[in-house]
């Protein structure tokens, strides 16, 4: 099969909108399909991998524990625009897991060398 | 050039149904070919031959399915987000034990999968969302 | 990679993160995105302060349908549905900044 760059950028918090769970179905069903697949966070999507996220008192499914389990499908390739941490008072230590951050326009010359890139 | 397109919102609600139609049907008119409109997120609900707008308004689902008529286009509705929904064919109203369908003519319903091969068989996939 | 944004400036980030994040190209305008490009707004001095990074096309029935094709800046080339294919076709990659 062909193999092509996927890269997901998630540009939204979870739970407000659904895109980021969704996102993260196709991200697997991606890695499922062998492709070389990457994600990028920036703006609200580092929202995304906060960790501690408690979603009892919402009664929605907390998909953090997903983010954990990306490197047993073999995504590896987790990109945070550190601009966006940094507006939000956040640093990669606050994120639920190891992820390589980088300058914004880092991460769109990353996003340049792809073949698809799907933002939800 | 094969494209593929990815439709994220609903009908009505948003323009990017709209976009995507009128971005489908220049593909077509340009000679290029579509491999596959694939719907997720709220935009599943493209897929409801229930809809019935006012008459002046356009009928964005029977336009759908119109074109795919026209052009033999695959579209595709992700199983998982239409069950959220609500949007039903057949076998998924036996396998659910719901007492109707909904899934309006031109459609079918499919897996994520059908997403990514479009990604990969494509020359260009465009996404039209929120 | 042609960056495709769909949102008034004013109402949301993406303008700016595509301005910011990617690395040229082009930018295509289209639905609300199309208010960015109109004359004396913010959209138009954010744009400038990119200048020379991208291309800068806007969808002409997104800008007629709003009443603003004339309130077009400098620079901008409006395309109708046509084009739009076209600037996907010619771009190896496309990003809809969602």
């Amino acid at each position: 099969m062909t193999i092509k760059k996927f890269m997901f950028v998630n540009r939204k918090a979870p739970y407000g909108t659904v895109y980021a769970l969704e996102s993260l179905e196709v991200v697997l069903i991606a890695a499922a399909f062998e492709q070389d697949v990457s994600l990028a966070f920036l703006d609200d999507g580092v929202y995304q991998l906060k960790k501690g996220h408690s979603t009892k008192g919402i009664e929605m499914k907390a998909f953090e524990k997903t983010y954990g389990a990306l490197e047993d499908y073999d995504v590896t390739k987790l990109y945070v625009d550190e601009e966006s941490l940094a507006a939000r008072g956040l640093t990669a230590d606050d994120l639920c897991i190891p992820v390589e951050t980088m300058s914004r326009a880092a991460l769109g010359k990353m996003i340049e060398e792809q073949d698809v890139v799907l933002s939800f | 050039m094969k494209f593929s397109i990815l439709v994220s919102e609903g009908p009505y609600t948003h323009q990017a149904s709209d976009s995507a139609y009128q971005f489908a049907k220049a593909v077509l008119a340009k000679g290029h070919e579509i491999f596959r409109i694939f719907f997720y997120h709220d935009g599943v609900n493209n897929a409801t031959r229930l809809t019935t707008p006012p008459q002046d308004d356009r009928n964005i689902v029977s336009r759908w399915s119109k074109l795919a008529e026209e052009h033999k286009l695959d579209m595709v509705v992700c199983v998982a987000a239409a069950q959220r929904r609500g949007i039903v064919d057949e076998g998924e109203a036996k396998r659910n034990g719901k007492d109707a369908t909904n899934l309006a003519p031109g459609f079918r319903i499919s897996g994520l999968g059908q997403l990514v091969e479009a990604g990969i068989q494509s020359d260009r996939l465009v996404t039209f969302g929120d | 990679m042609l960056n495709i944004v769909n949102k008034s400036p004013l109402d949301r980030g993406s303008l700016d993160s595509c301005l910011q994040a990617a690395d040229g190209g082009a930018i295509l305008l289209i639905e609300d995105g199309v208010y960015g490009a109109t004359k004396g707004s913010v959209g138009e001095a954010k744009i400038k302060s990119a200048a020379g990074k991208f291309k800068l096309y806007a969808l002409a029935a997104d800008a007629e349908a709003r009443g603003i094709a004339d309130r077009m800046m400098d620079g901008v080339t409006l395309v109708d549905y046509n084009g739009f294919v076209d600037l996907v076709a010619e771009h190896k990659t496309c990003q809809s900044w969602l």
